[in-house]
């Protein structure tokens, strides 16, 4: 048995209030619960405020170099299959300079537990915009509003054909813990998505949810099997409504908790999850937080070994001098 | 027989195979080597790849060339002009009798210079012989289309199966030329198309057709020749080329440390061969993961190697450019990670498929901060296998991530090698946490006499800890700041690599009263013995020493340097060896020999070179 403290390290060193604490302190809490082993977990990290998570981690780690985190884990993954790897990138390290591995990392479905960590900003370069910044945002360099369109992150993960995407925001413990235990237990590669608050350079970016009385107001927590249902009564619903949802209130205009969809996270077409994942924004409807996908499907990491026990079982060669003895060999006396 | 009456002794001949690109003239290059291999014949061979993925058929881009060198005695390079030019078609015959002596042998198939070919090949005559100045009398001019349609008239095989057959019928008329027995043929296609017994018979048919035209239409006016063996070296041989040396010295090094073998890489030319050899060895537990990008590739080896594994990244030039970030994230975390850079021409995308000895400065100081990093450059195809096998060793031993220079000549060249024994091979040991550290290890604890950090593989209970790209405290293994901290650990990473130990620079030829001394790296040792020979047959006092370890070099080195009168360093660049020896050894000033032009040297040119100093 292990607690949180089994996996703590250090004093981490990120400004007062900054979200990465909170998320630090519920992954601490979140593999307590999960109970592996400090020395069989990996934590790999890129570039950036998020990054330094490792150095505040009593486990094996790195902290490598910009964006190439999910990268240098998969070969972590790959070589030992054995060990628990999570990968922790900011939207920066993950999307942008490291936006082609992380589409490959989903698109083989390698075992990685990949965090990221979303404050819409570059922190650790002091406050530009990031790939996730809404378009027309004001930053030190896009003094007049950016001029172009953000990534989103559960969009990217589903178009590279990622099998399970979660979200939380770091202030809520037991939101974050629920959504990465279930990443921990999802076989492949796994999105968690944090809502984190950057106090210096981006302060209140993911306000309308930040609180427990703003989740209630503005959030949904989706859970497979259960209904859409959401606000501080649970008073309001998700219906399908032509190609896409809307939100009811339940009782009013003729809807019941009848026609209220229930979640279906297992769901292999991820069309509805993707409208889920898409919610909030100012747009009317509640920013989804749970795990919104979470699909079975044949793991890089489960095939190489597969592969490698089924061709060691059919060729006769195993040992180097073996293999030797499979070419086309003379002999000079 | 009377045949065997006119027979010449030879004792080396350079043959050329050419054609199309689809007329399978690297195989039949192939088997002749094999043959010439067999019988104890001394082998080199160069294939000469298109560029174009597949040029228009019968085009002056679109031809194929696989050269081979067979000697008596031992040969060091493919030969730079041929004895027998093989030409299949129009194309062939105008591109590559410039790699031909003026008395060379010219095979041709006359069914393949048609109005239309000789358009495609850009003749302006229908008399294409005389209009390359050829006399025709070296010309063996056949219809081999013809008499291979002839040969394979009672099968049921198609037109365009037919067709594929021609390069089994100059192969047999070149193996009536060097009186080589066709035995080793007929085996090696049975054993080749072994689920396909119908193409083997057909091609050992149409082998023995051209044989035999040889044999009743030119015995009077041809000499045939003999190439016999000398100076053999007893022991069981595979031809080799040396990207498959490479990757089993890979896979040798890994079993010899007991550790799981990983790959990383991106399809470049001319190093992807590397990535196909190793992806076929999953028997033997070999991990390859062919990667989204060369950045990847790499990053994935640092991966690798953190979790346990003997990584090694592969690629060209342009791919170092991509992996040198992922390349010093070992350097500073001093994890063990082969990079592999089989050299082509450059810069940027420069000539894929050609050969030249560029990057050296490159993966010597191409990387930001100070970034010590080994390098070894093979020398000959099969020394592939030991330099990779090497390469690893010190990685593993060193914690160090280590370039191991090739190049497509060496690459795609072959050799016959002499299978090694595993027992002989030296032993490979990590430094691994001593168990008595535990409770006291940090990571930048050190072996005192290598000056290499402790290896602590994830799972190991007791010995979690985190590395970076961030500079450490030598102590803690803690992030620092410190200036004095880093200055030490800067030097700390140069010492351990100033202190591997490898072997004295060796010198051949006169070594004690040498007038000139030959100084050149890795693939061209060939080359270079080959000039040295030439020029003490001639009479002069030469020396050749070939640098195979570039960092840390051989201690000797400014030694040998500075021991002779006269010292010319030659090279594929524009001079980046002598560059890097001058830097490293005071008042060295060689003369240079340079060339860029992604061929092979030539040794004619170089013996004309030295010969002026």
């Amino acid at each position: 048995m292990f607690t949180a403290q089994d996996y703590k390290k250090g004093q981490p060193r990120w400004c007062p209030g900054c979200g990465d604490h909170f998320f630090l302190a519920n992954l601490h809490k979140a593999l307590a619960e999960i109970g592996v082993a400090p020395q069989d977990i990996a934590v790999i990290s890129g570039i950036g405020c998020s990054s330094r998570l490792p150095h505040y981690m009593a486990t094996y780690g790195m902290n490598t170099i910009h964006g190439r985190a999910a990268a240098i884990a998969t070969g972590v993954k790959v070589t030992n299959p054995r060990l628990d790897v999570w990968q922790i990138s900011g939207d920066g390290d993950g999307l942008a300079i490291g936006g082609n591995h992380f589409i490959h990392a989903n698109r083989r479905n390698i075992d990685l537990n990949m965090i990221l960590l979303n404050n819409r900003i570059y922190g650790l370069t002091k406050g530009q915009y990031s790939p996730t910044s809404p378009r027309g945002f004001v930053s030190k360099s896009s003094p007049y509003g950016t001029v172009e369109d953000p990534f989103r992150p559960a969009e990217l993960c589903f178009g590279a054909r990622g099998h399970f995407f979660a979200r939380a925001v770091a202030t809520d413990a037991p939101g974050t813990i629920e959504v990465l235990k279930a990443a921990r237990a999802h076989k492949g590669a796994s999105v968690t998505e944090i809502l984190q608050n950057c106090v210096i350079f981006n302060n209140g970016t993911h306000e309308s949810v930040y609180t427990p009385a703003g989740r209630k107001k503005n959030a949904i927590y989706v859970r497979h099997g259960e209904k859409l249902v959401f606000g501080e009564n649970s008073e309001y619903g998700l219906v399908q409504q032509g190609f896409g949802l809307k939100v009811v209130e339940i009782g009013k205009d003729g809807y019941t908790i009848d026609d209220i969809l229930v979640h279906d996270a297992h769901a292999e077409d991820n069309t509805l999850q993707l409208k889920l994942a898409l919610m909030g924004d100012g747009d009317g409807f509640p920013i989804a937080l749970g795990v919104i996908r979470d699909v079975e499907a044949p793991t890089y990491n489960d095939a190489v070994e597969a592969q490698i026990a089924e061709v060691s079982a059919q060729k006769k060669y195993h040992t180097f001098a073996e293999l030797l003895e499979t070419n086309d060999i003379w002999e000079v006396k | 027989m009377a045949d065997r009456l006119d027979i010449k002794e030879l004792e080396q001949v350079v043959v050329r195979f050419s054609g199309d690109s689809g007329d399978g003239m690297q195989l039949a290059g192939n088997i002749f080597s094999t043959i010439s291999a067999t019988v104890g014949n001394s082998i080199s061979t160069f294939p000469d790849y298109p560029a174009d993925i597949r040029a228009p058929q019968g085009s002056l881009t679109g031809v194929s060339g696989f050269q081979v060198h067979i000697g008596a005695g031992q040969v060091y390079t493919p030969g730079d002009l041929c004895d027998v030019l093989v030409a299949m078609n129009a194309a062939a015959f105008k591109t590559q009798l410039r790699y031909a002596k003026p008395t060379a042998t010219i095979i041709i198939d006359t069914d393949a210079f048609g109005p239309k070919d000789l358009e495609k090949a850009e003749f302006k005559t229908a008399d294409y012989i005389a209009e390359m100045s050829v006399d025709p009398d070296r010309v063996i001019a056949c219809p081999l289309t013809t008499m291979v349609k002839d040969a394979l008239a009672d099968t049921d095989m198609d037109q365009k199966s037919v067709l594929k057959c021609r390069n089994m019928f100059a192969l047999g008329l070149v193996c009536w030329l060097f009186s080589r027995d066709l035995d080793v043929a007929f085996n090696f296609l049975r054993e080749k198309f072994a689920k396909k017994p119908a193409i083997a018979e057909a091609n050992i048919k149409v082998i023995q057709a051209g044989y035999d035209y040889g044999h009743n239409t030119h015995s009077s006016a041809m000499n045939v020749y003999r190439i016999d063996t000398k100076e053999k070296v007893p022991g069981r041989y595979m031809d080799i080329t040396g990207n498959k040396a490479t990757a089993y010295g890979f896979i040798a090094a890994a079993e010899k440390a007991g550790l799981q073998l990983y790959l990383g890489s991106y399809p470049i030319t001319p190093a992807t061969d590397v990535l196909h050899e190793l992806s076929k060895h999953k028997s033997l537990g070999v991990k390859t993961v062919q990667c989204e990008d060369e950045i990847a590739g790499c990053a994935s080896a640092v991966g690798a190697s953190f979790a346990g594994a003997l990584a090694v990244t592969s690629t060209s030039g342009p791919g170092i450019c991509l992996k040198s970030e992922a390349m010093n994230l070992a350097v500073i975390m001093e994890l063990p990670l082969v990079v592999l850079d089989v050299q082509r021409g450059g810069p940027a995308t420069g000539l894929p498929t050609k050969s030249e000895q560029t990057d050296l400065l490159q993966v010597l100081f191409g990387r930001n901060g100070e970034s010590p990093m080994p390098v070894l450059a093979a020398l000959s195809p099969t020394d592939c296998f030991y330099a990779a096998y090497d390469a690893a060793k010190i990685a593993l031993e060193h914690m160090t991530p280590v370039v191991l220079l090739t190049d497509a000549f060496v690459a795609n060249g072959s050799g016959a090698f002499r299978l090694p024994d595993m027992a002989q091979m030296p032993a490979i040991c990590p430094p691994y946490v001593p168990e008595e550290l535990r409770g006291k290890w940090t990571p930048y604890m050190r072996d005192e006499a290598t000056g290499s950090r402790y290896w602590a593989v994830p799972g190991r209970e007791g010995f979690t800890h985190i590395l970076g790209g961030l500079e450490k405290d030598n102590r803690t293994g803690a992030i620092s700041t410190n200036p004095e901290n880093h200055d030490l650990m800067t030097r700390l990473r140069a010492e351990k690599v100033a202190r591997i130990q490898v072997p004295d620079l060796e010198v051949i030829g006169d070594k004690d009263d040498a007038d000139l001394l030959i100084v050149g790296f890795g693939s061209t040792y060939g080359h270079l013995h080959a000039a040295m020979d030439e020029l003490r047959a001639a009479g002069r006092k030469v020396a050749l020493a070939q640098l195979r370890y570039l960092n840390p070099l051989p201690a000797n080195t400014a030694e040998v340097l500075k021991r002779y009168p006269h010292v010319i360093v030659a090279e594929q660049n524009m001079g980046q060896l002598a560059a890097y020896l001058r830097m490293k050894v005071d008042g060295f000033v060689p003369a240079q020999f340079n060339q860029v032009k992604g061929q092979p040297f030539v040794v004619s040119e170089l013996v004309a070179a030295f010969q002026q100093i």
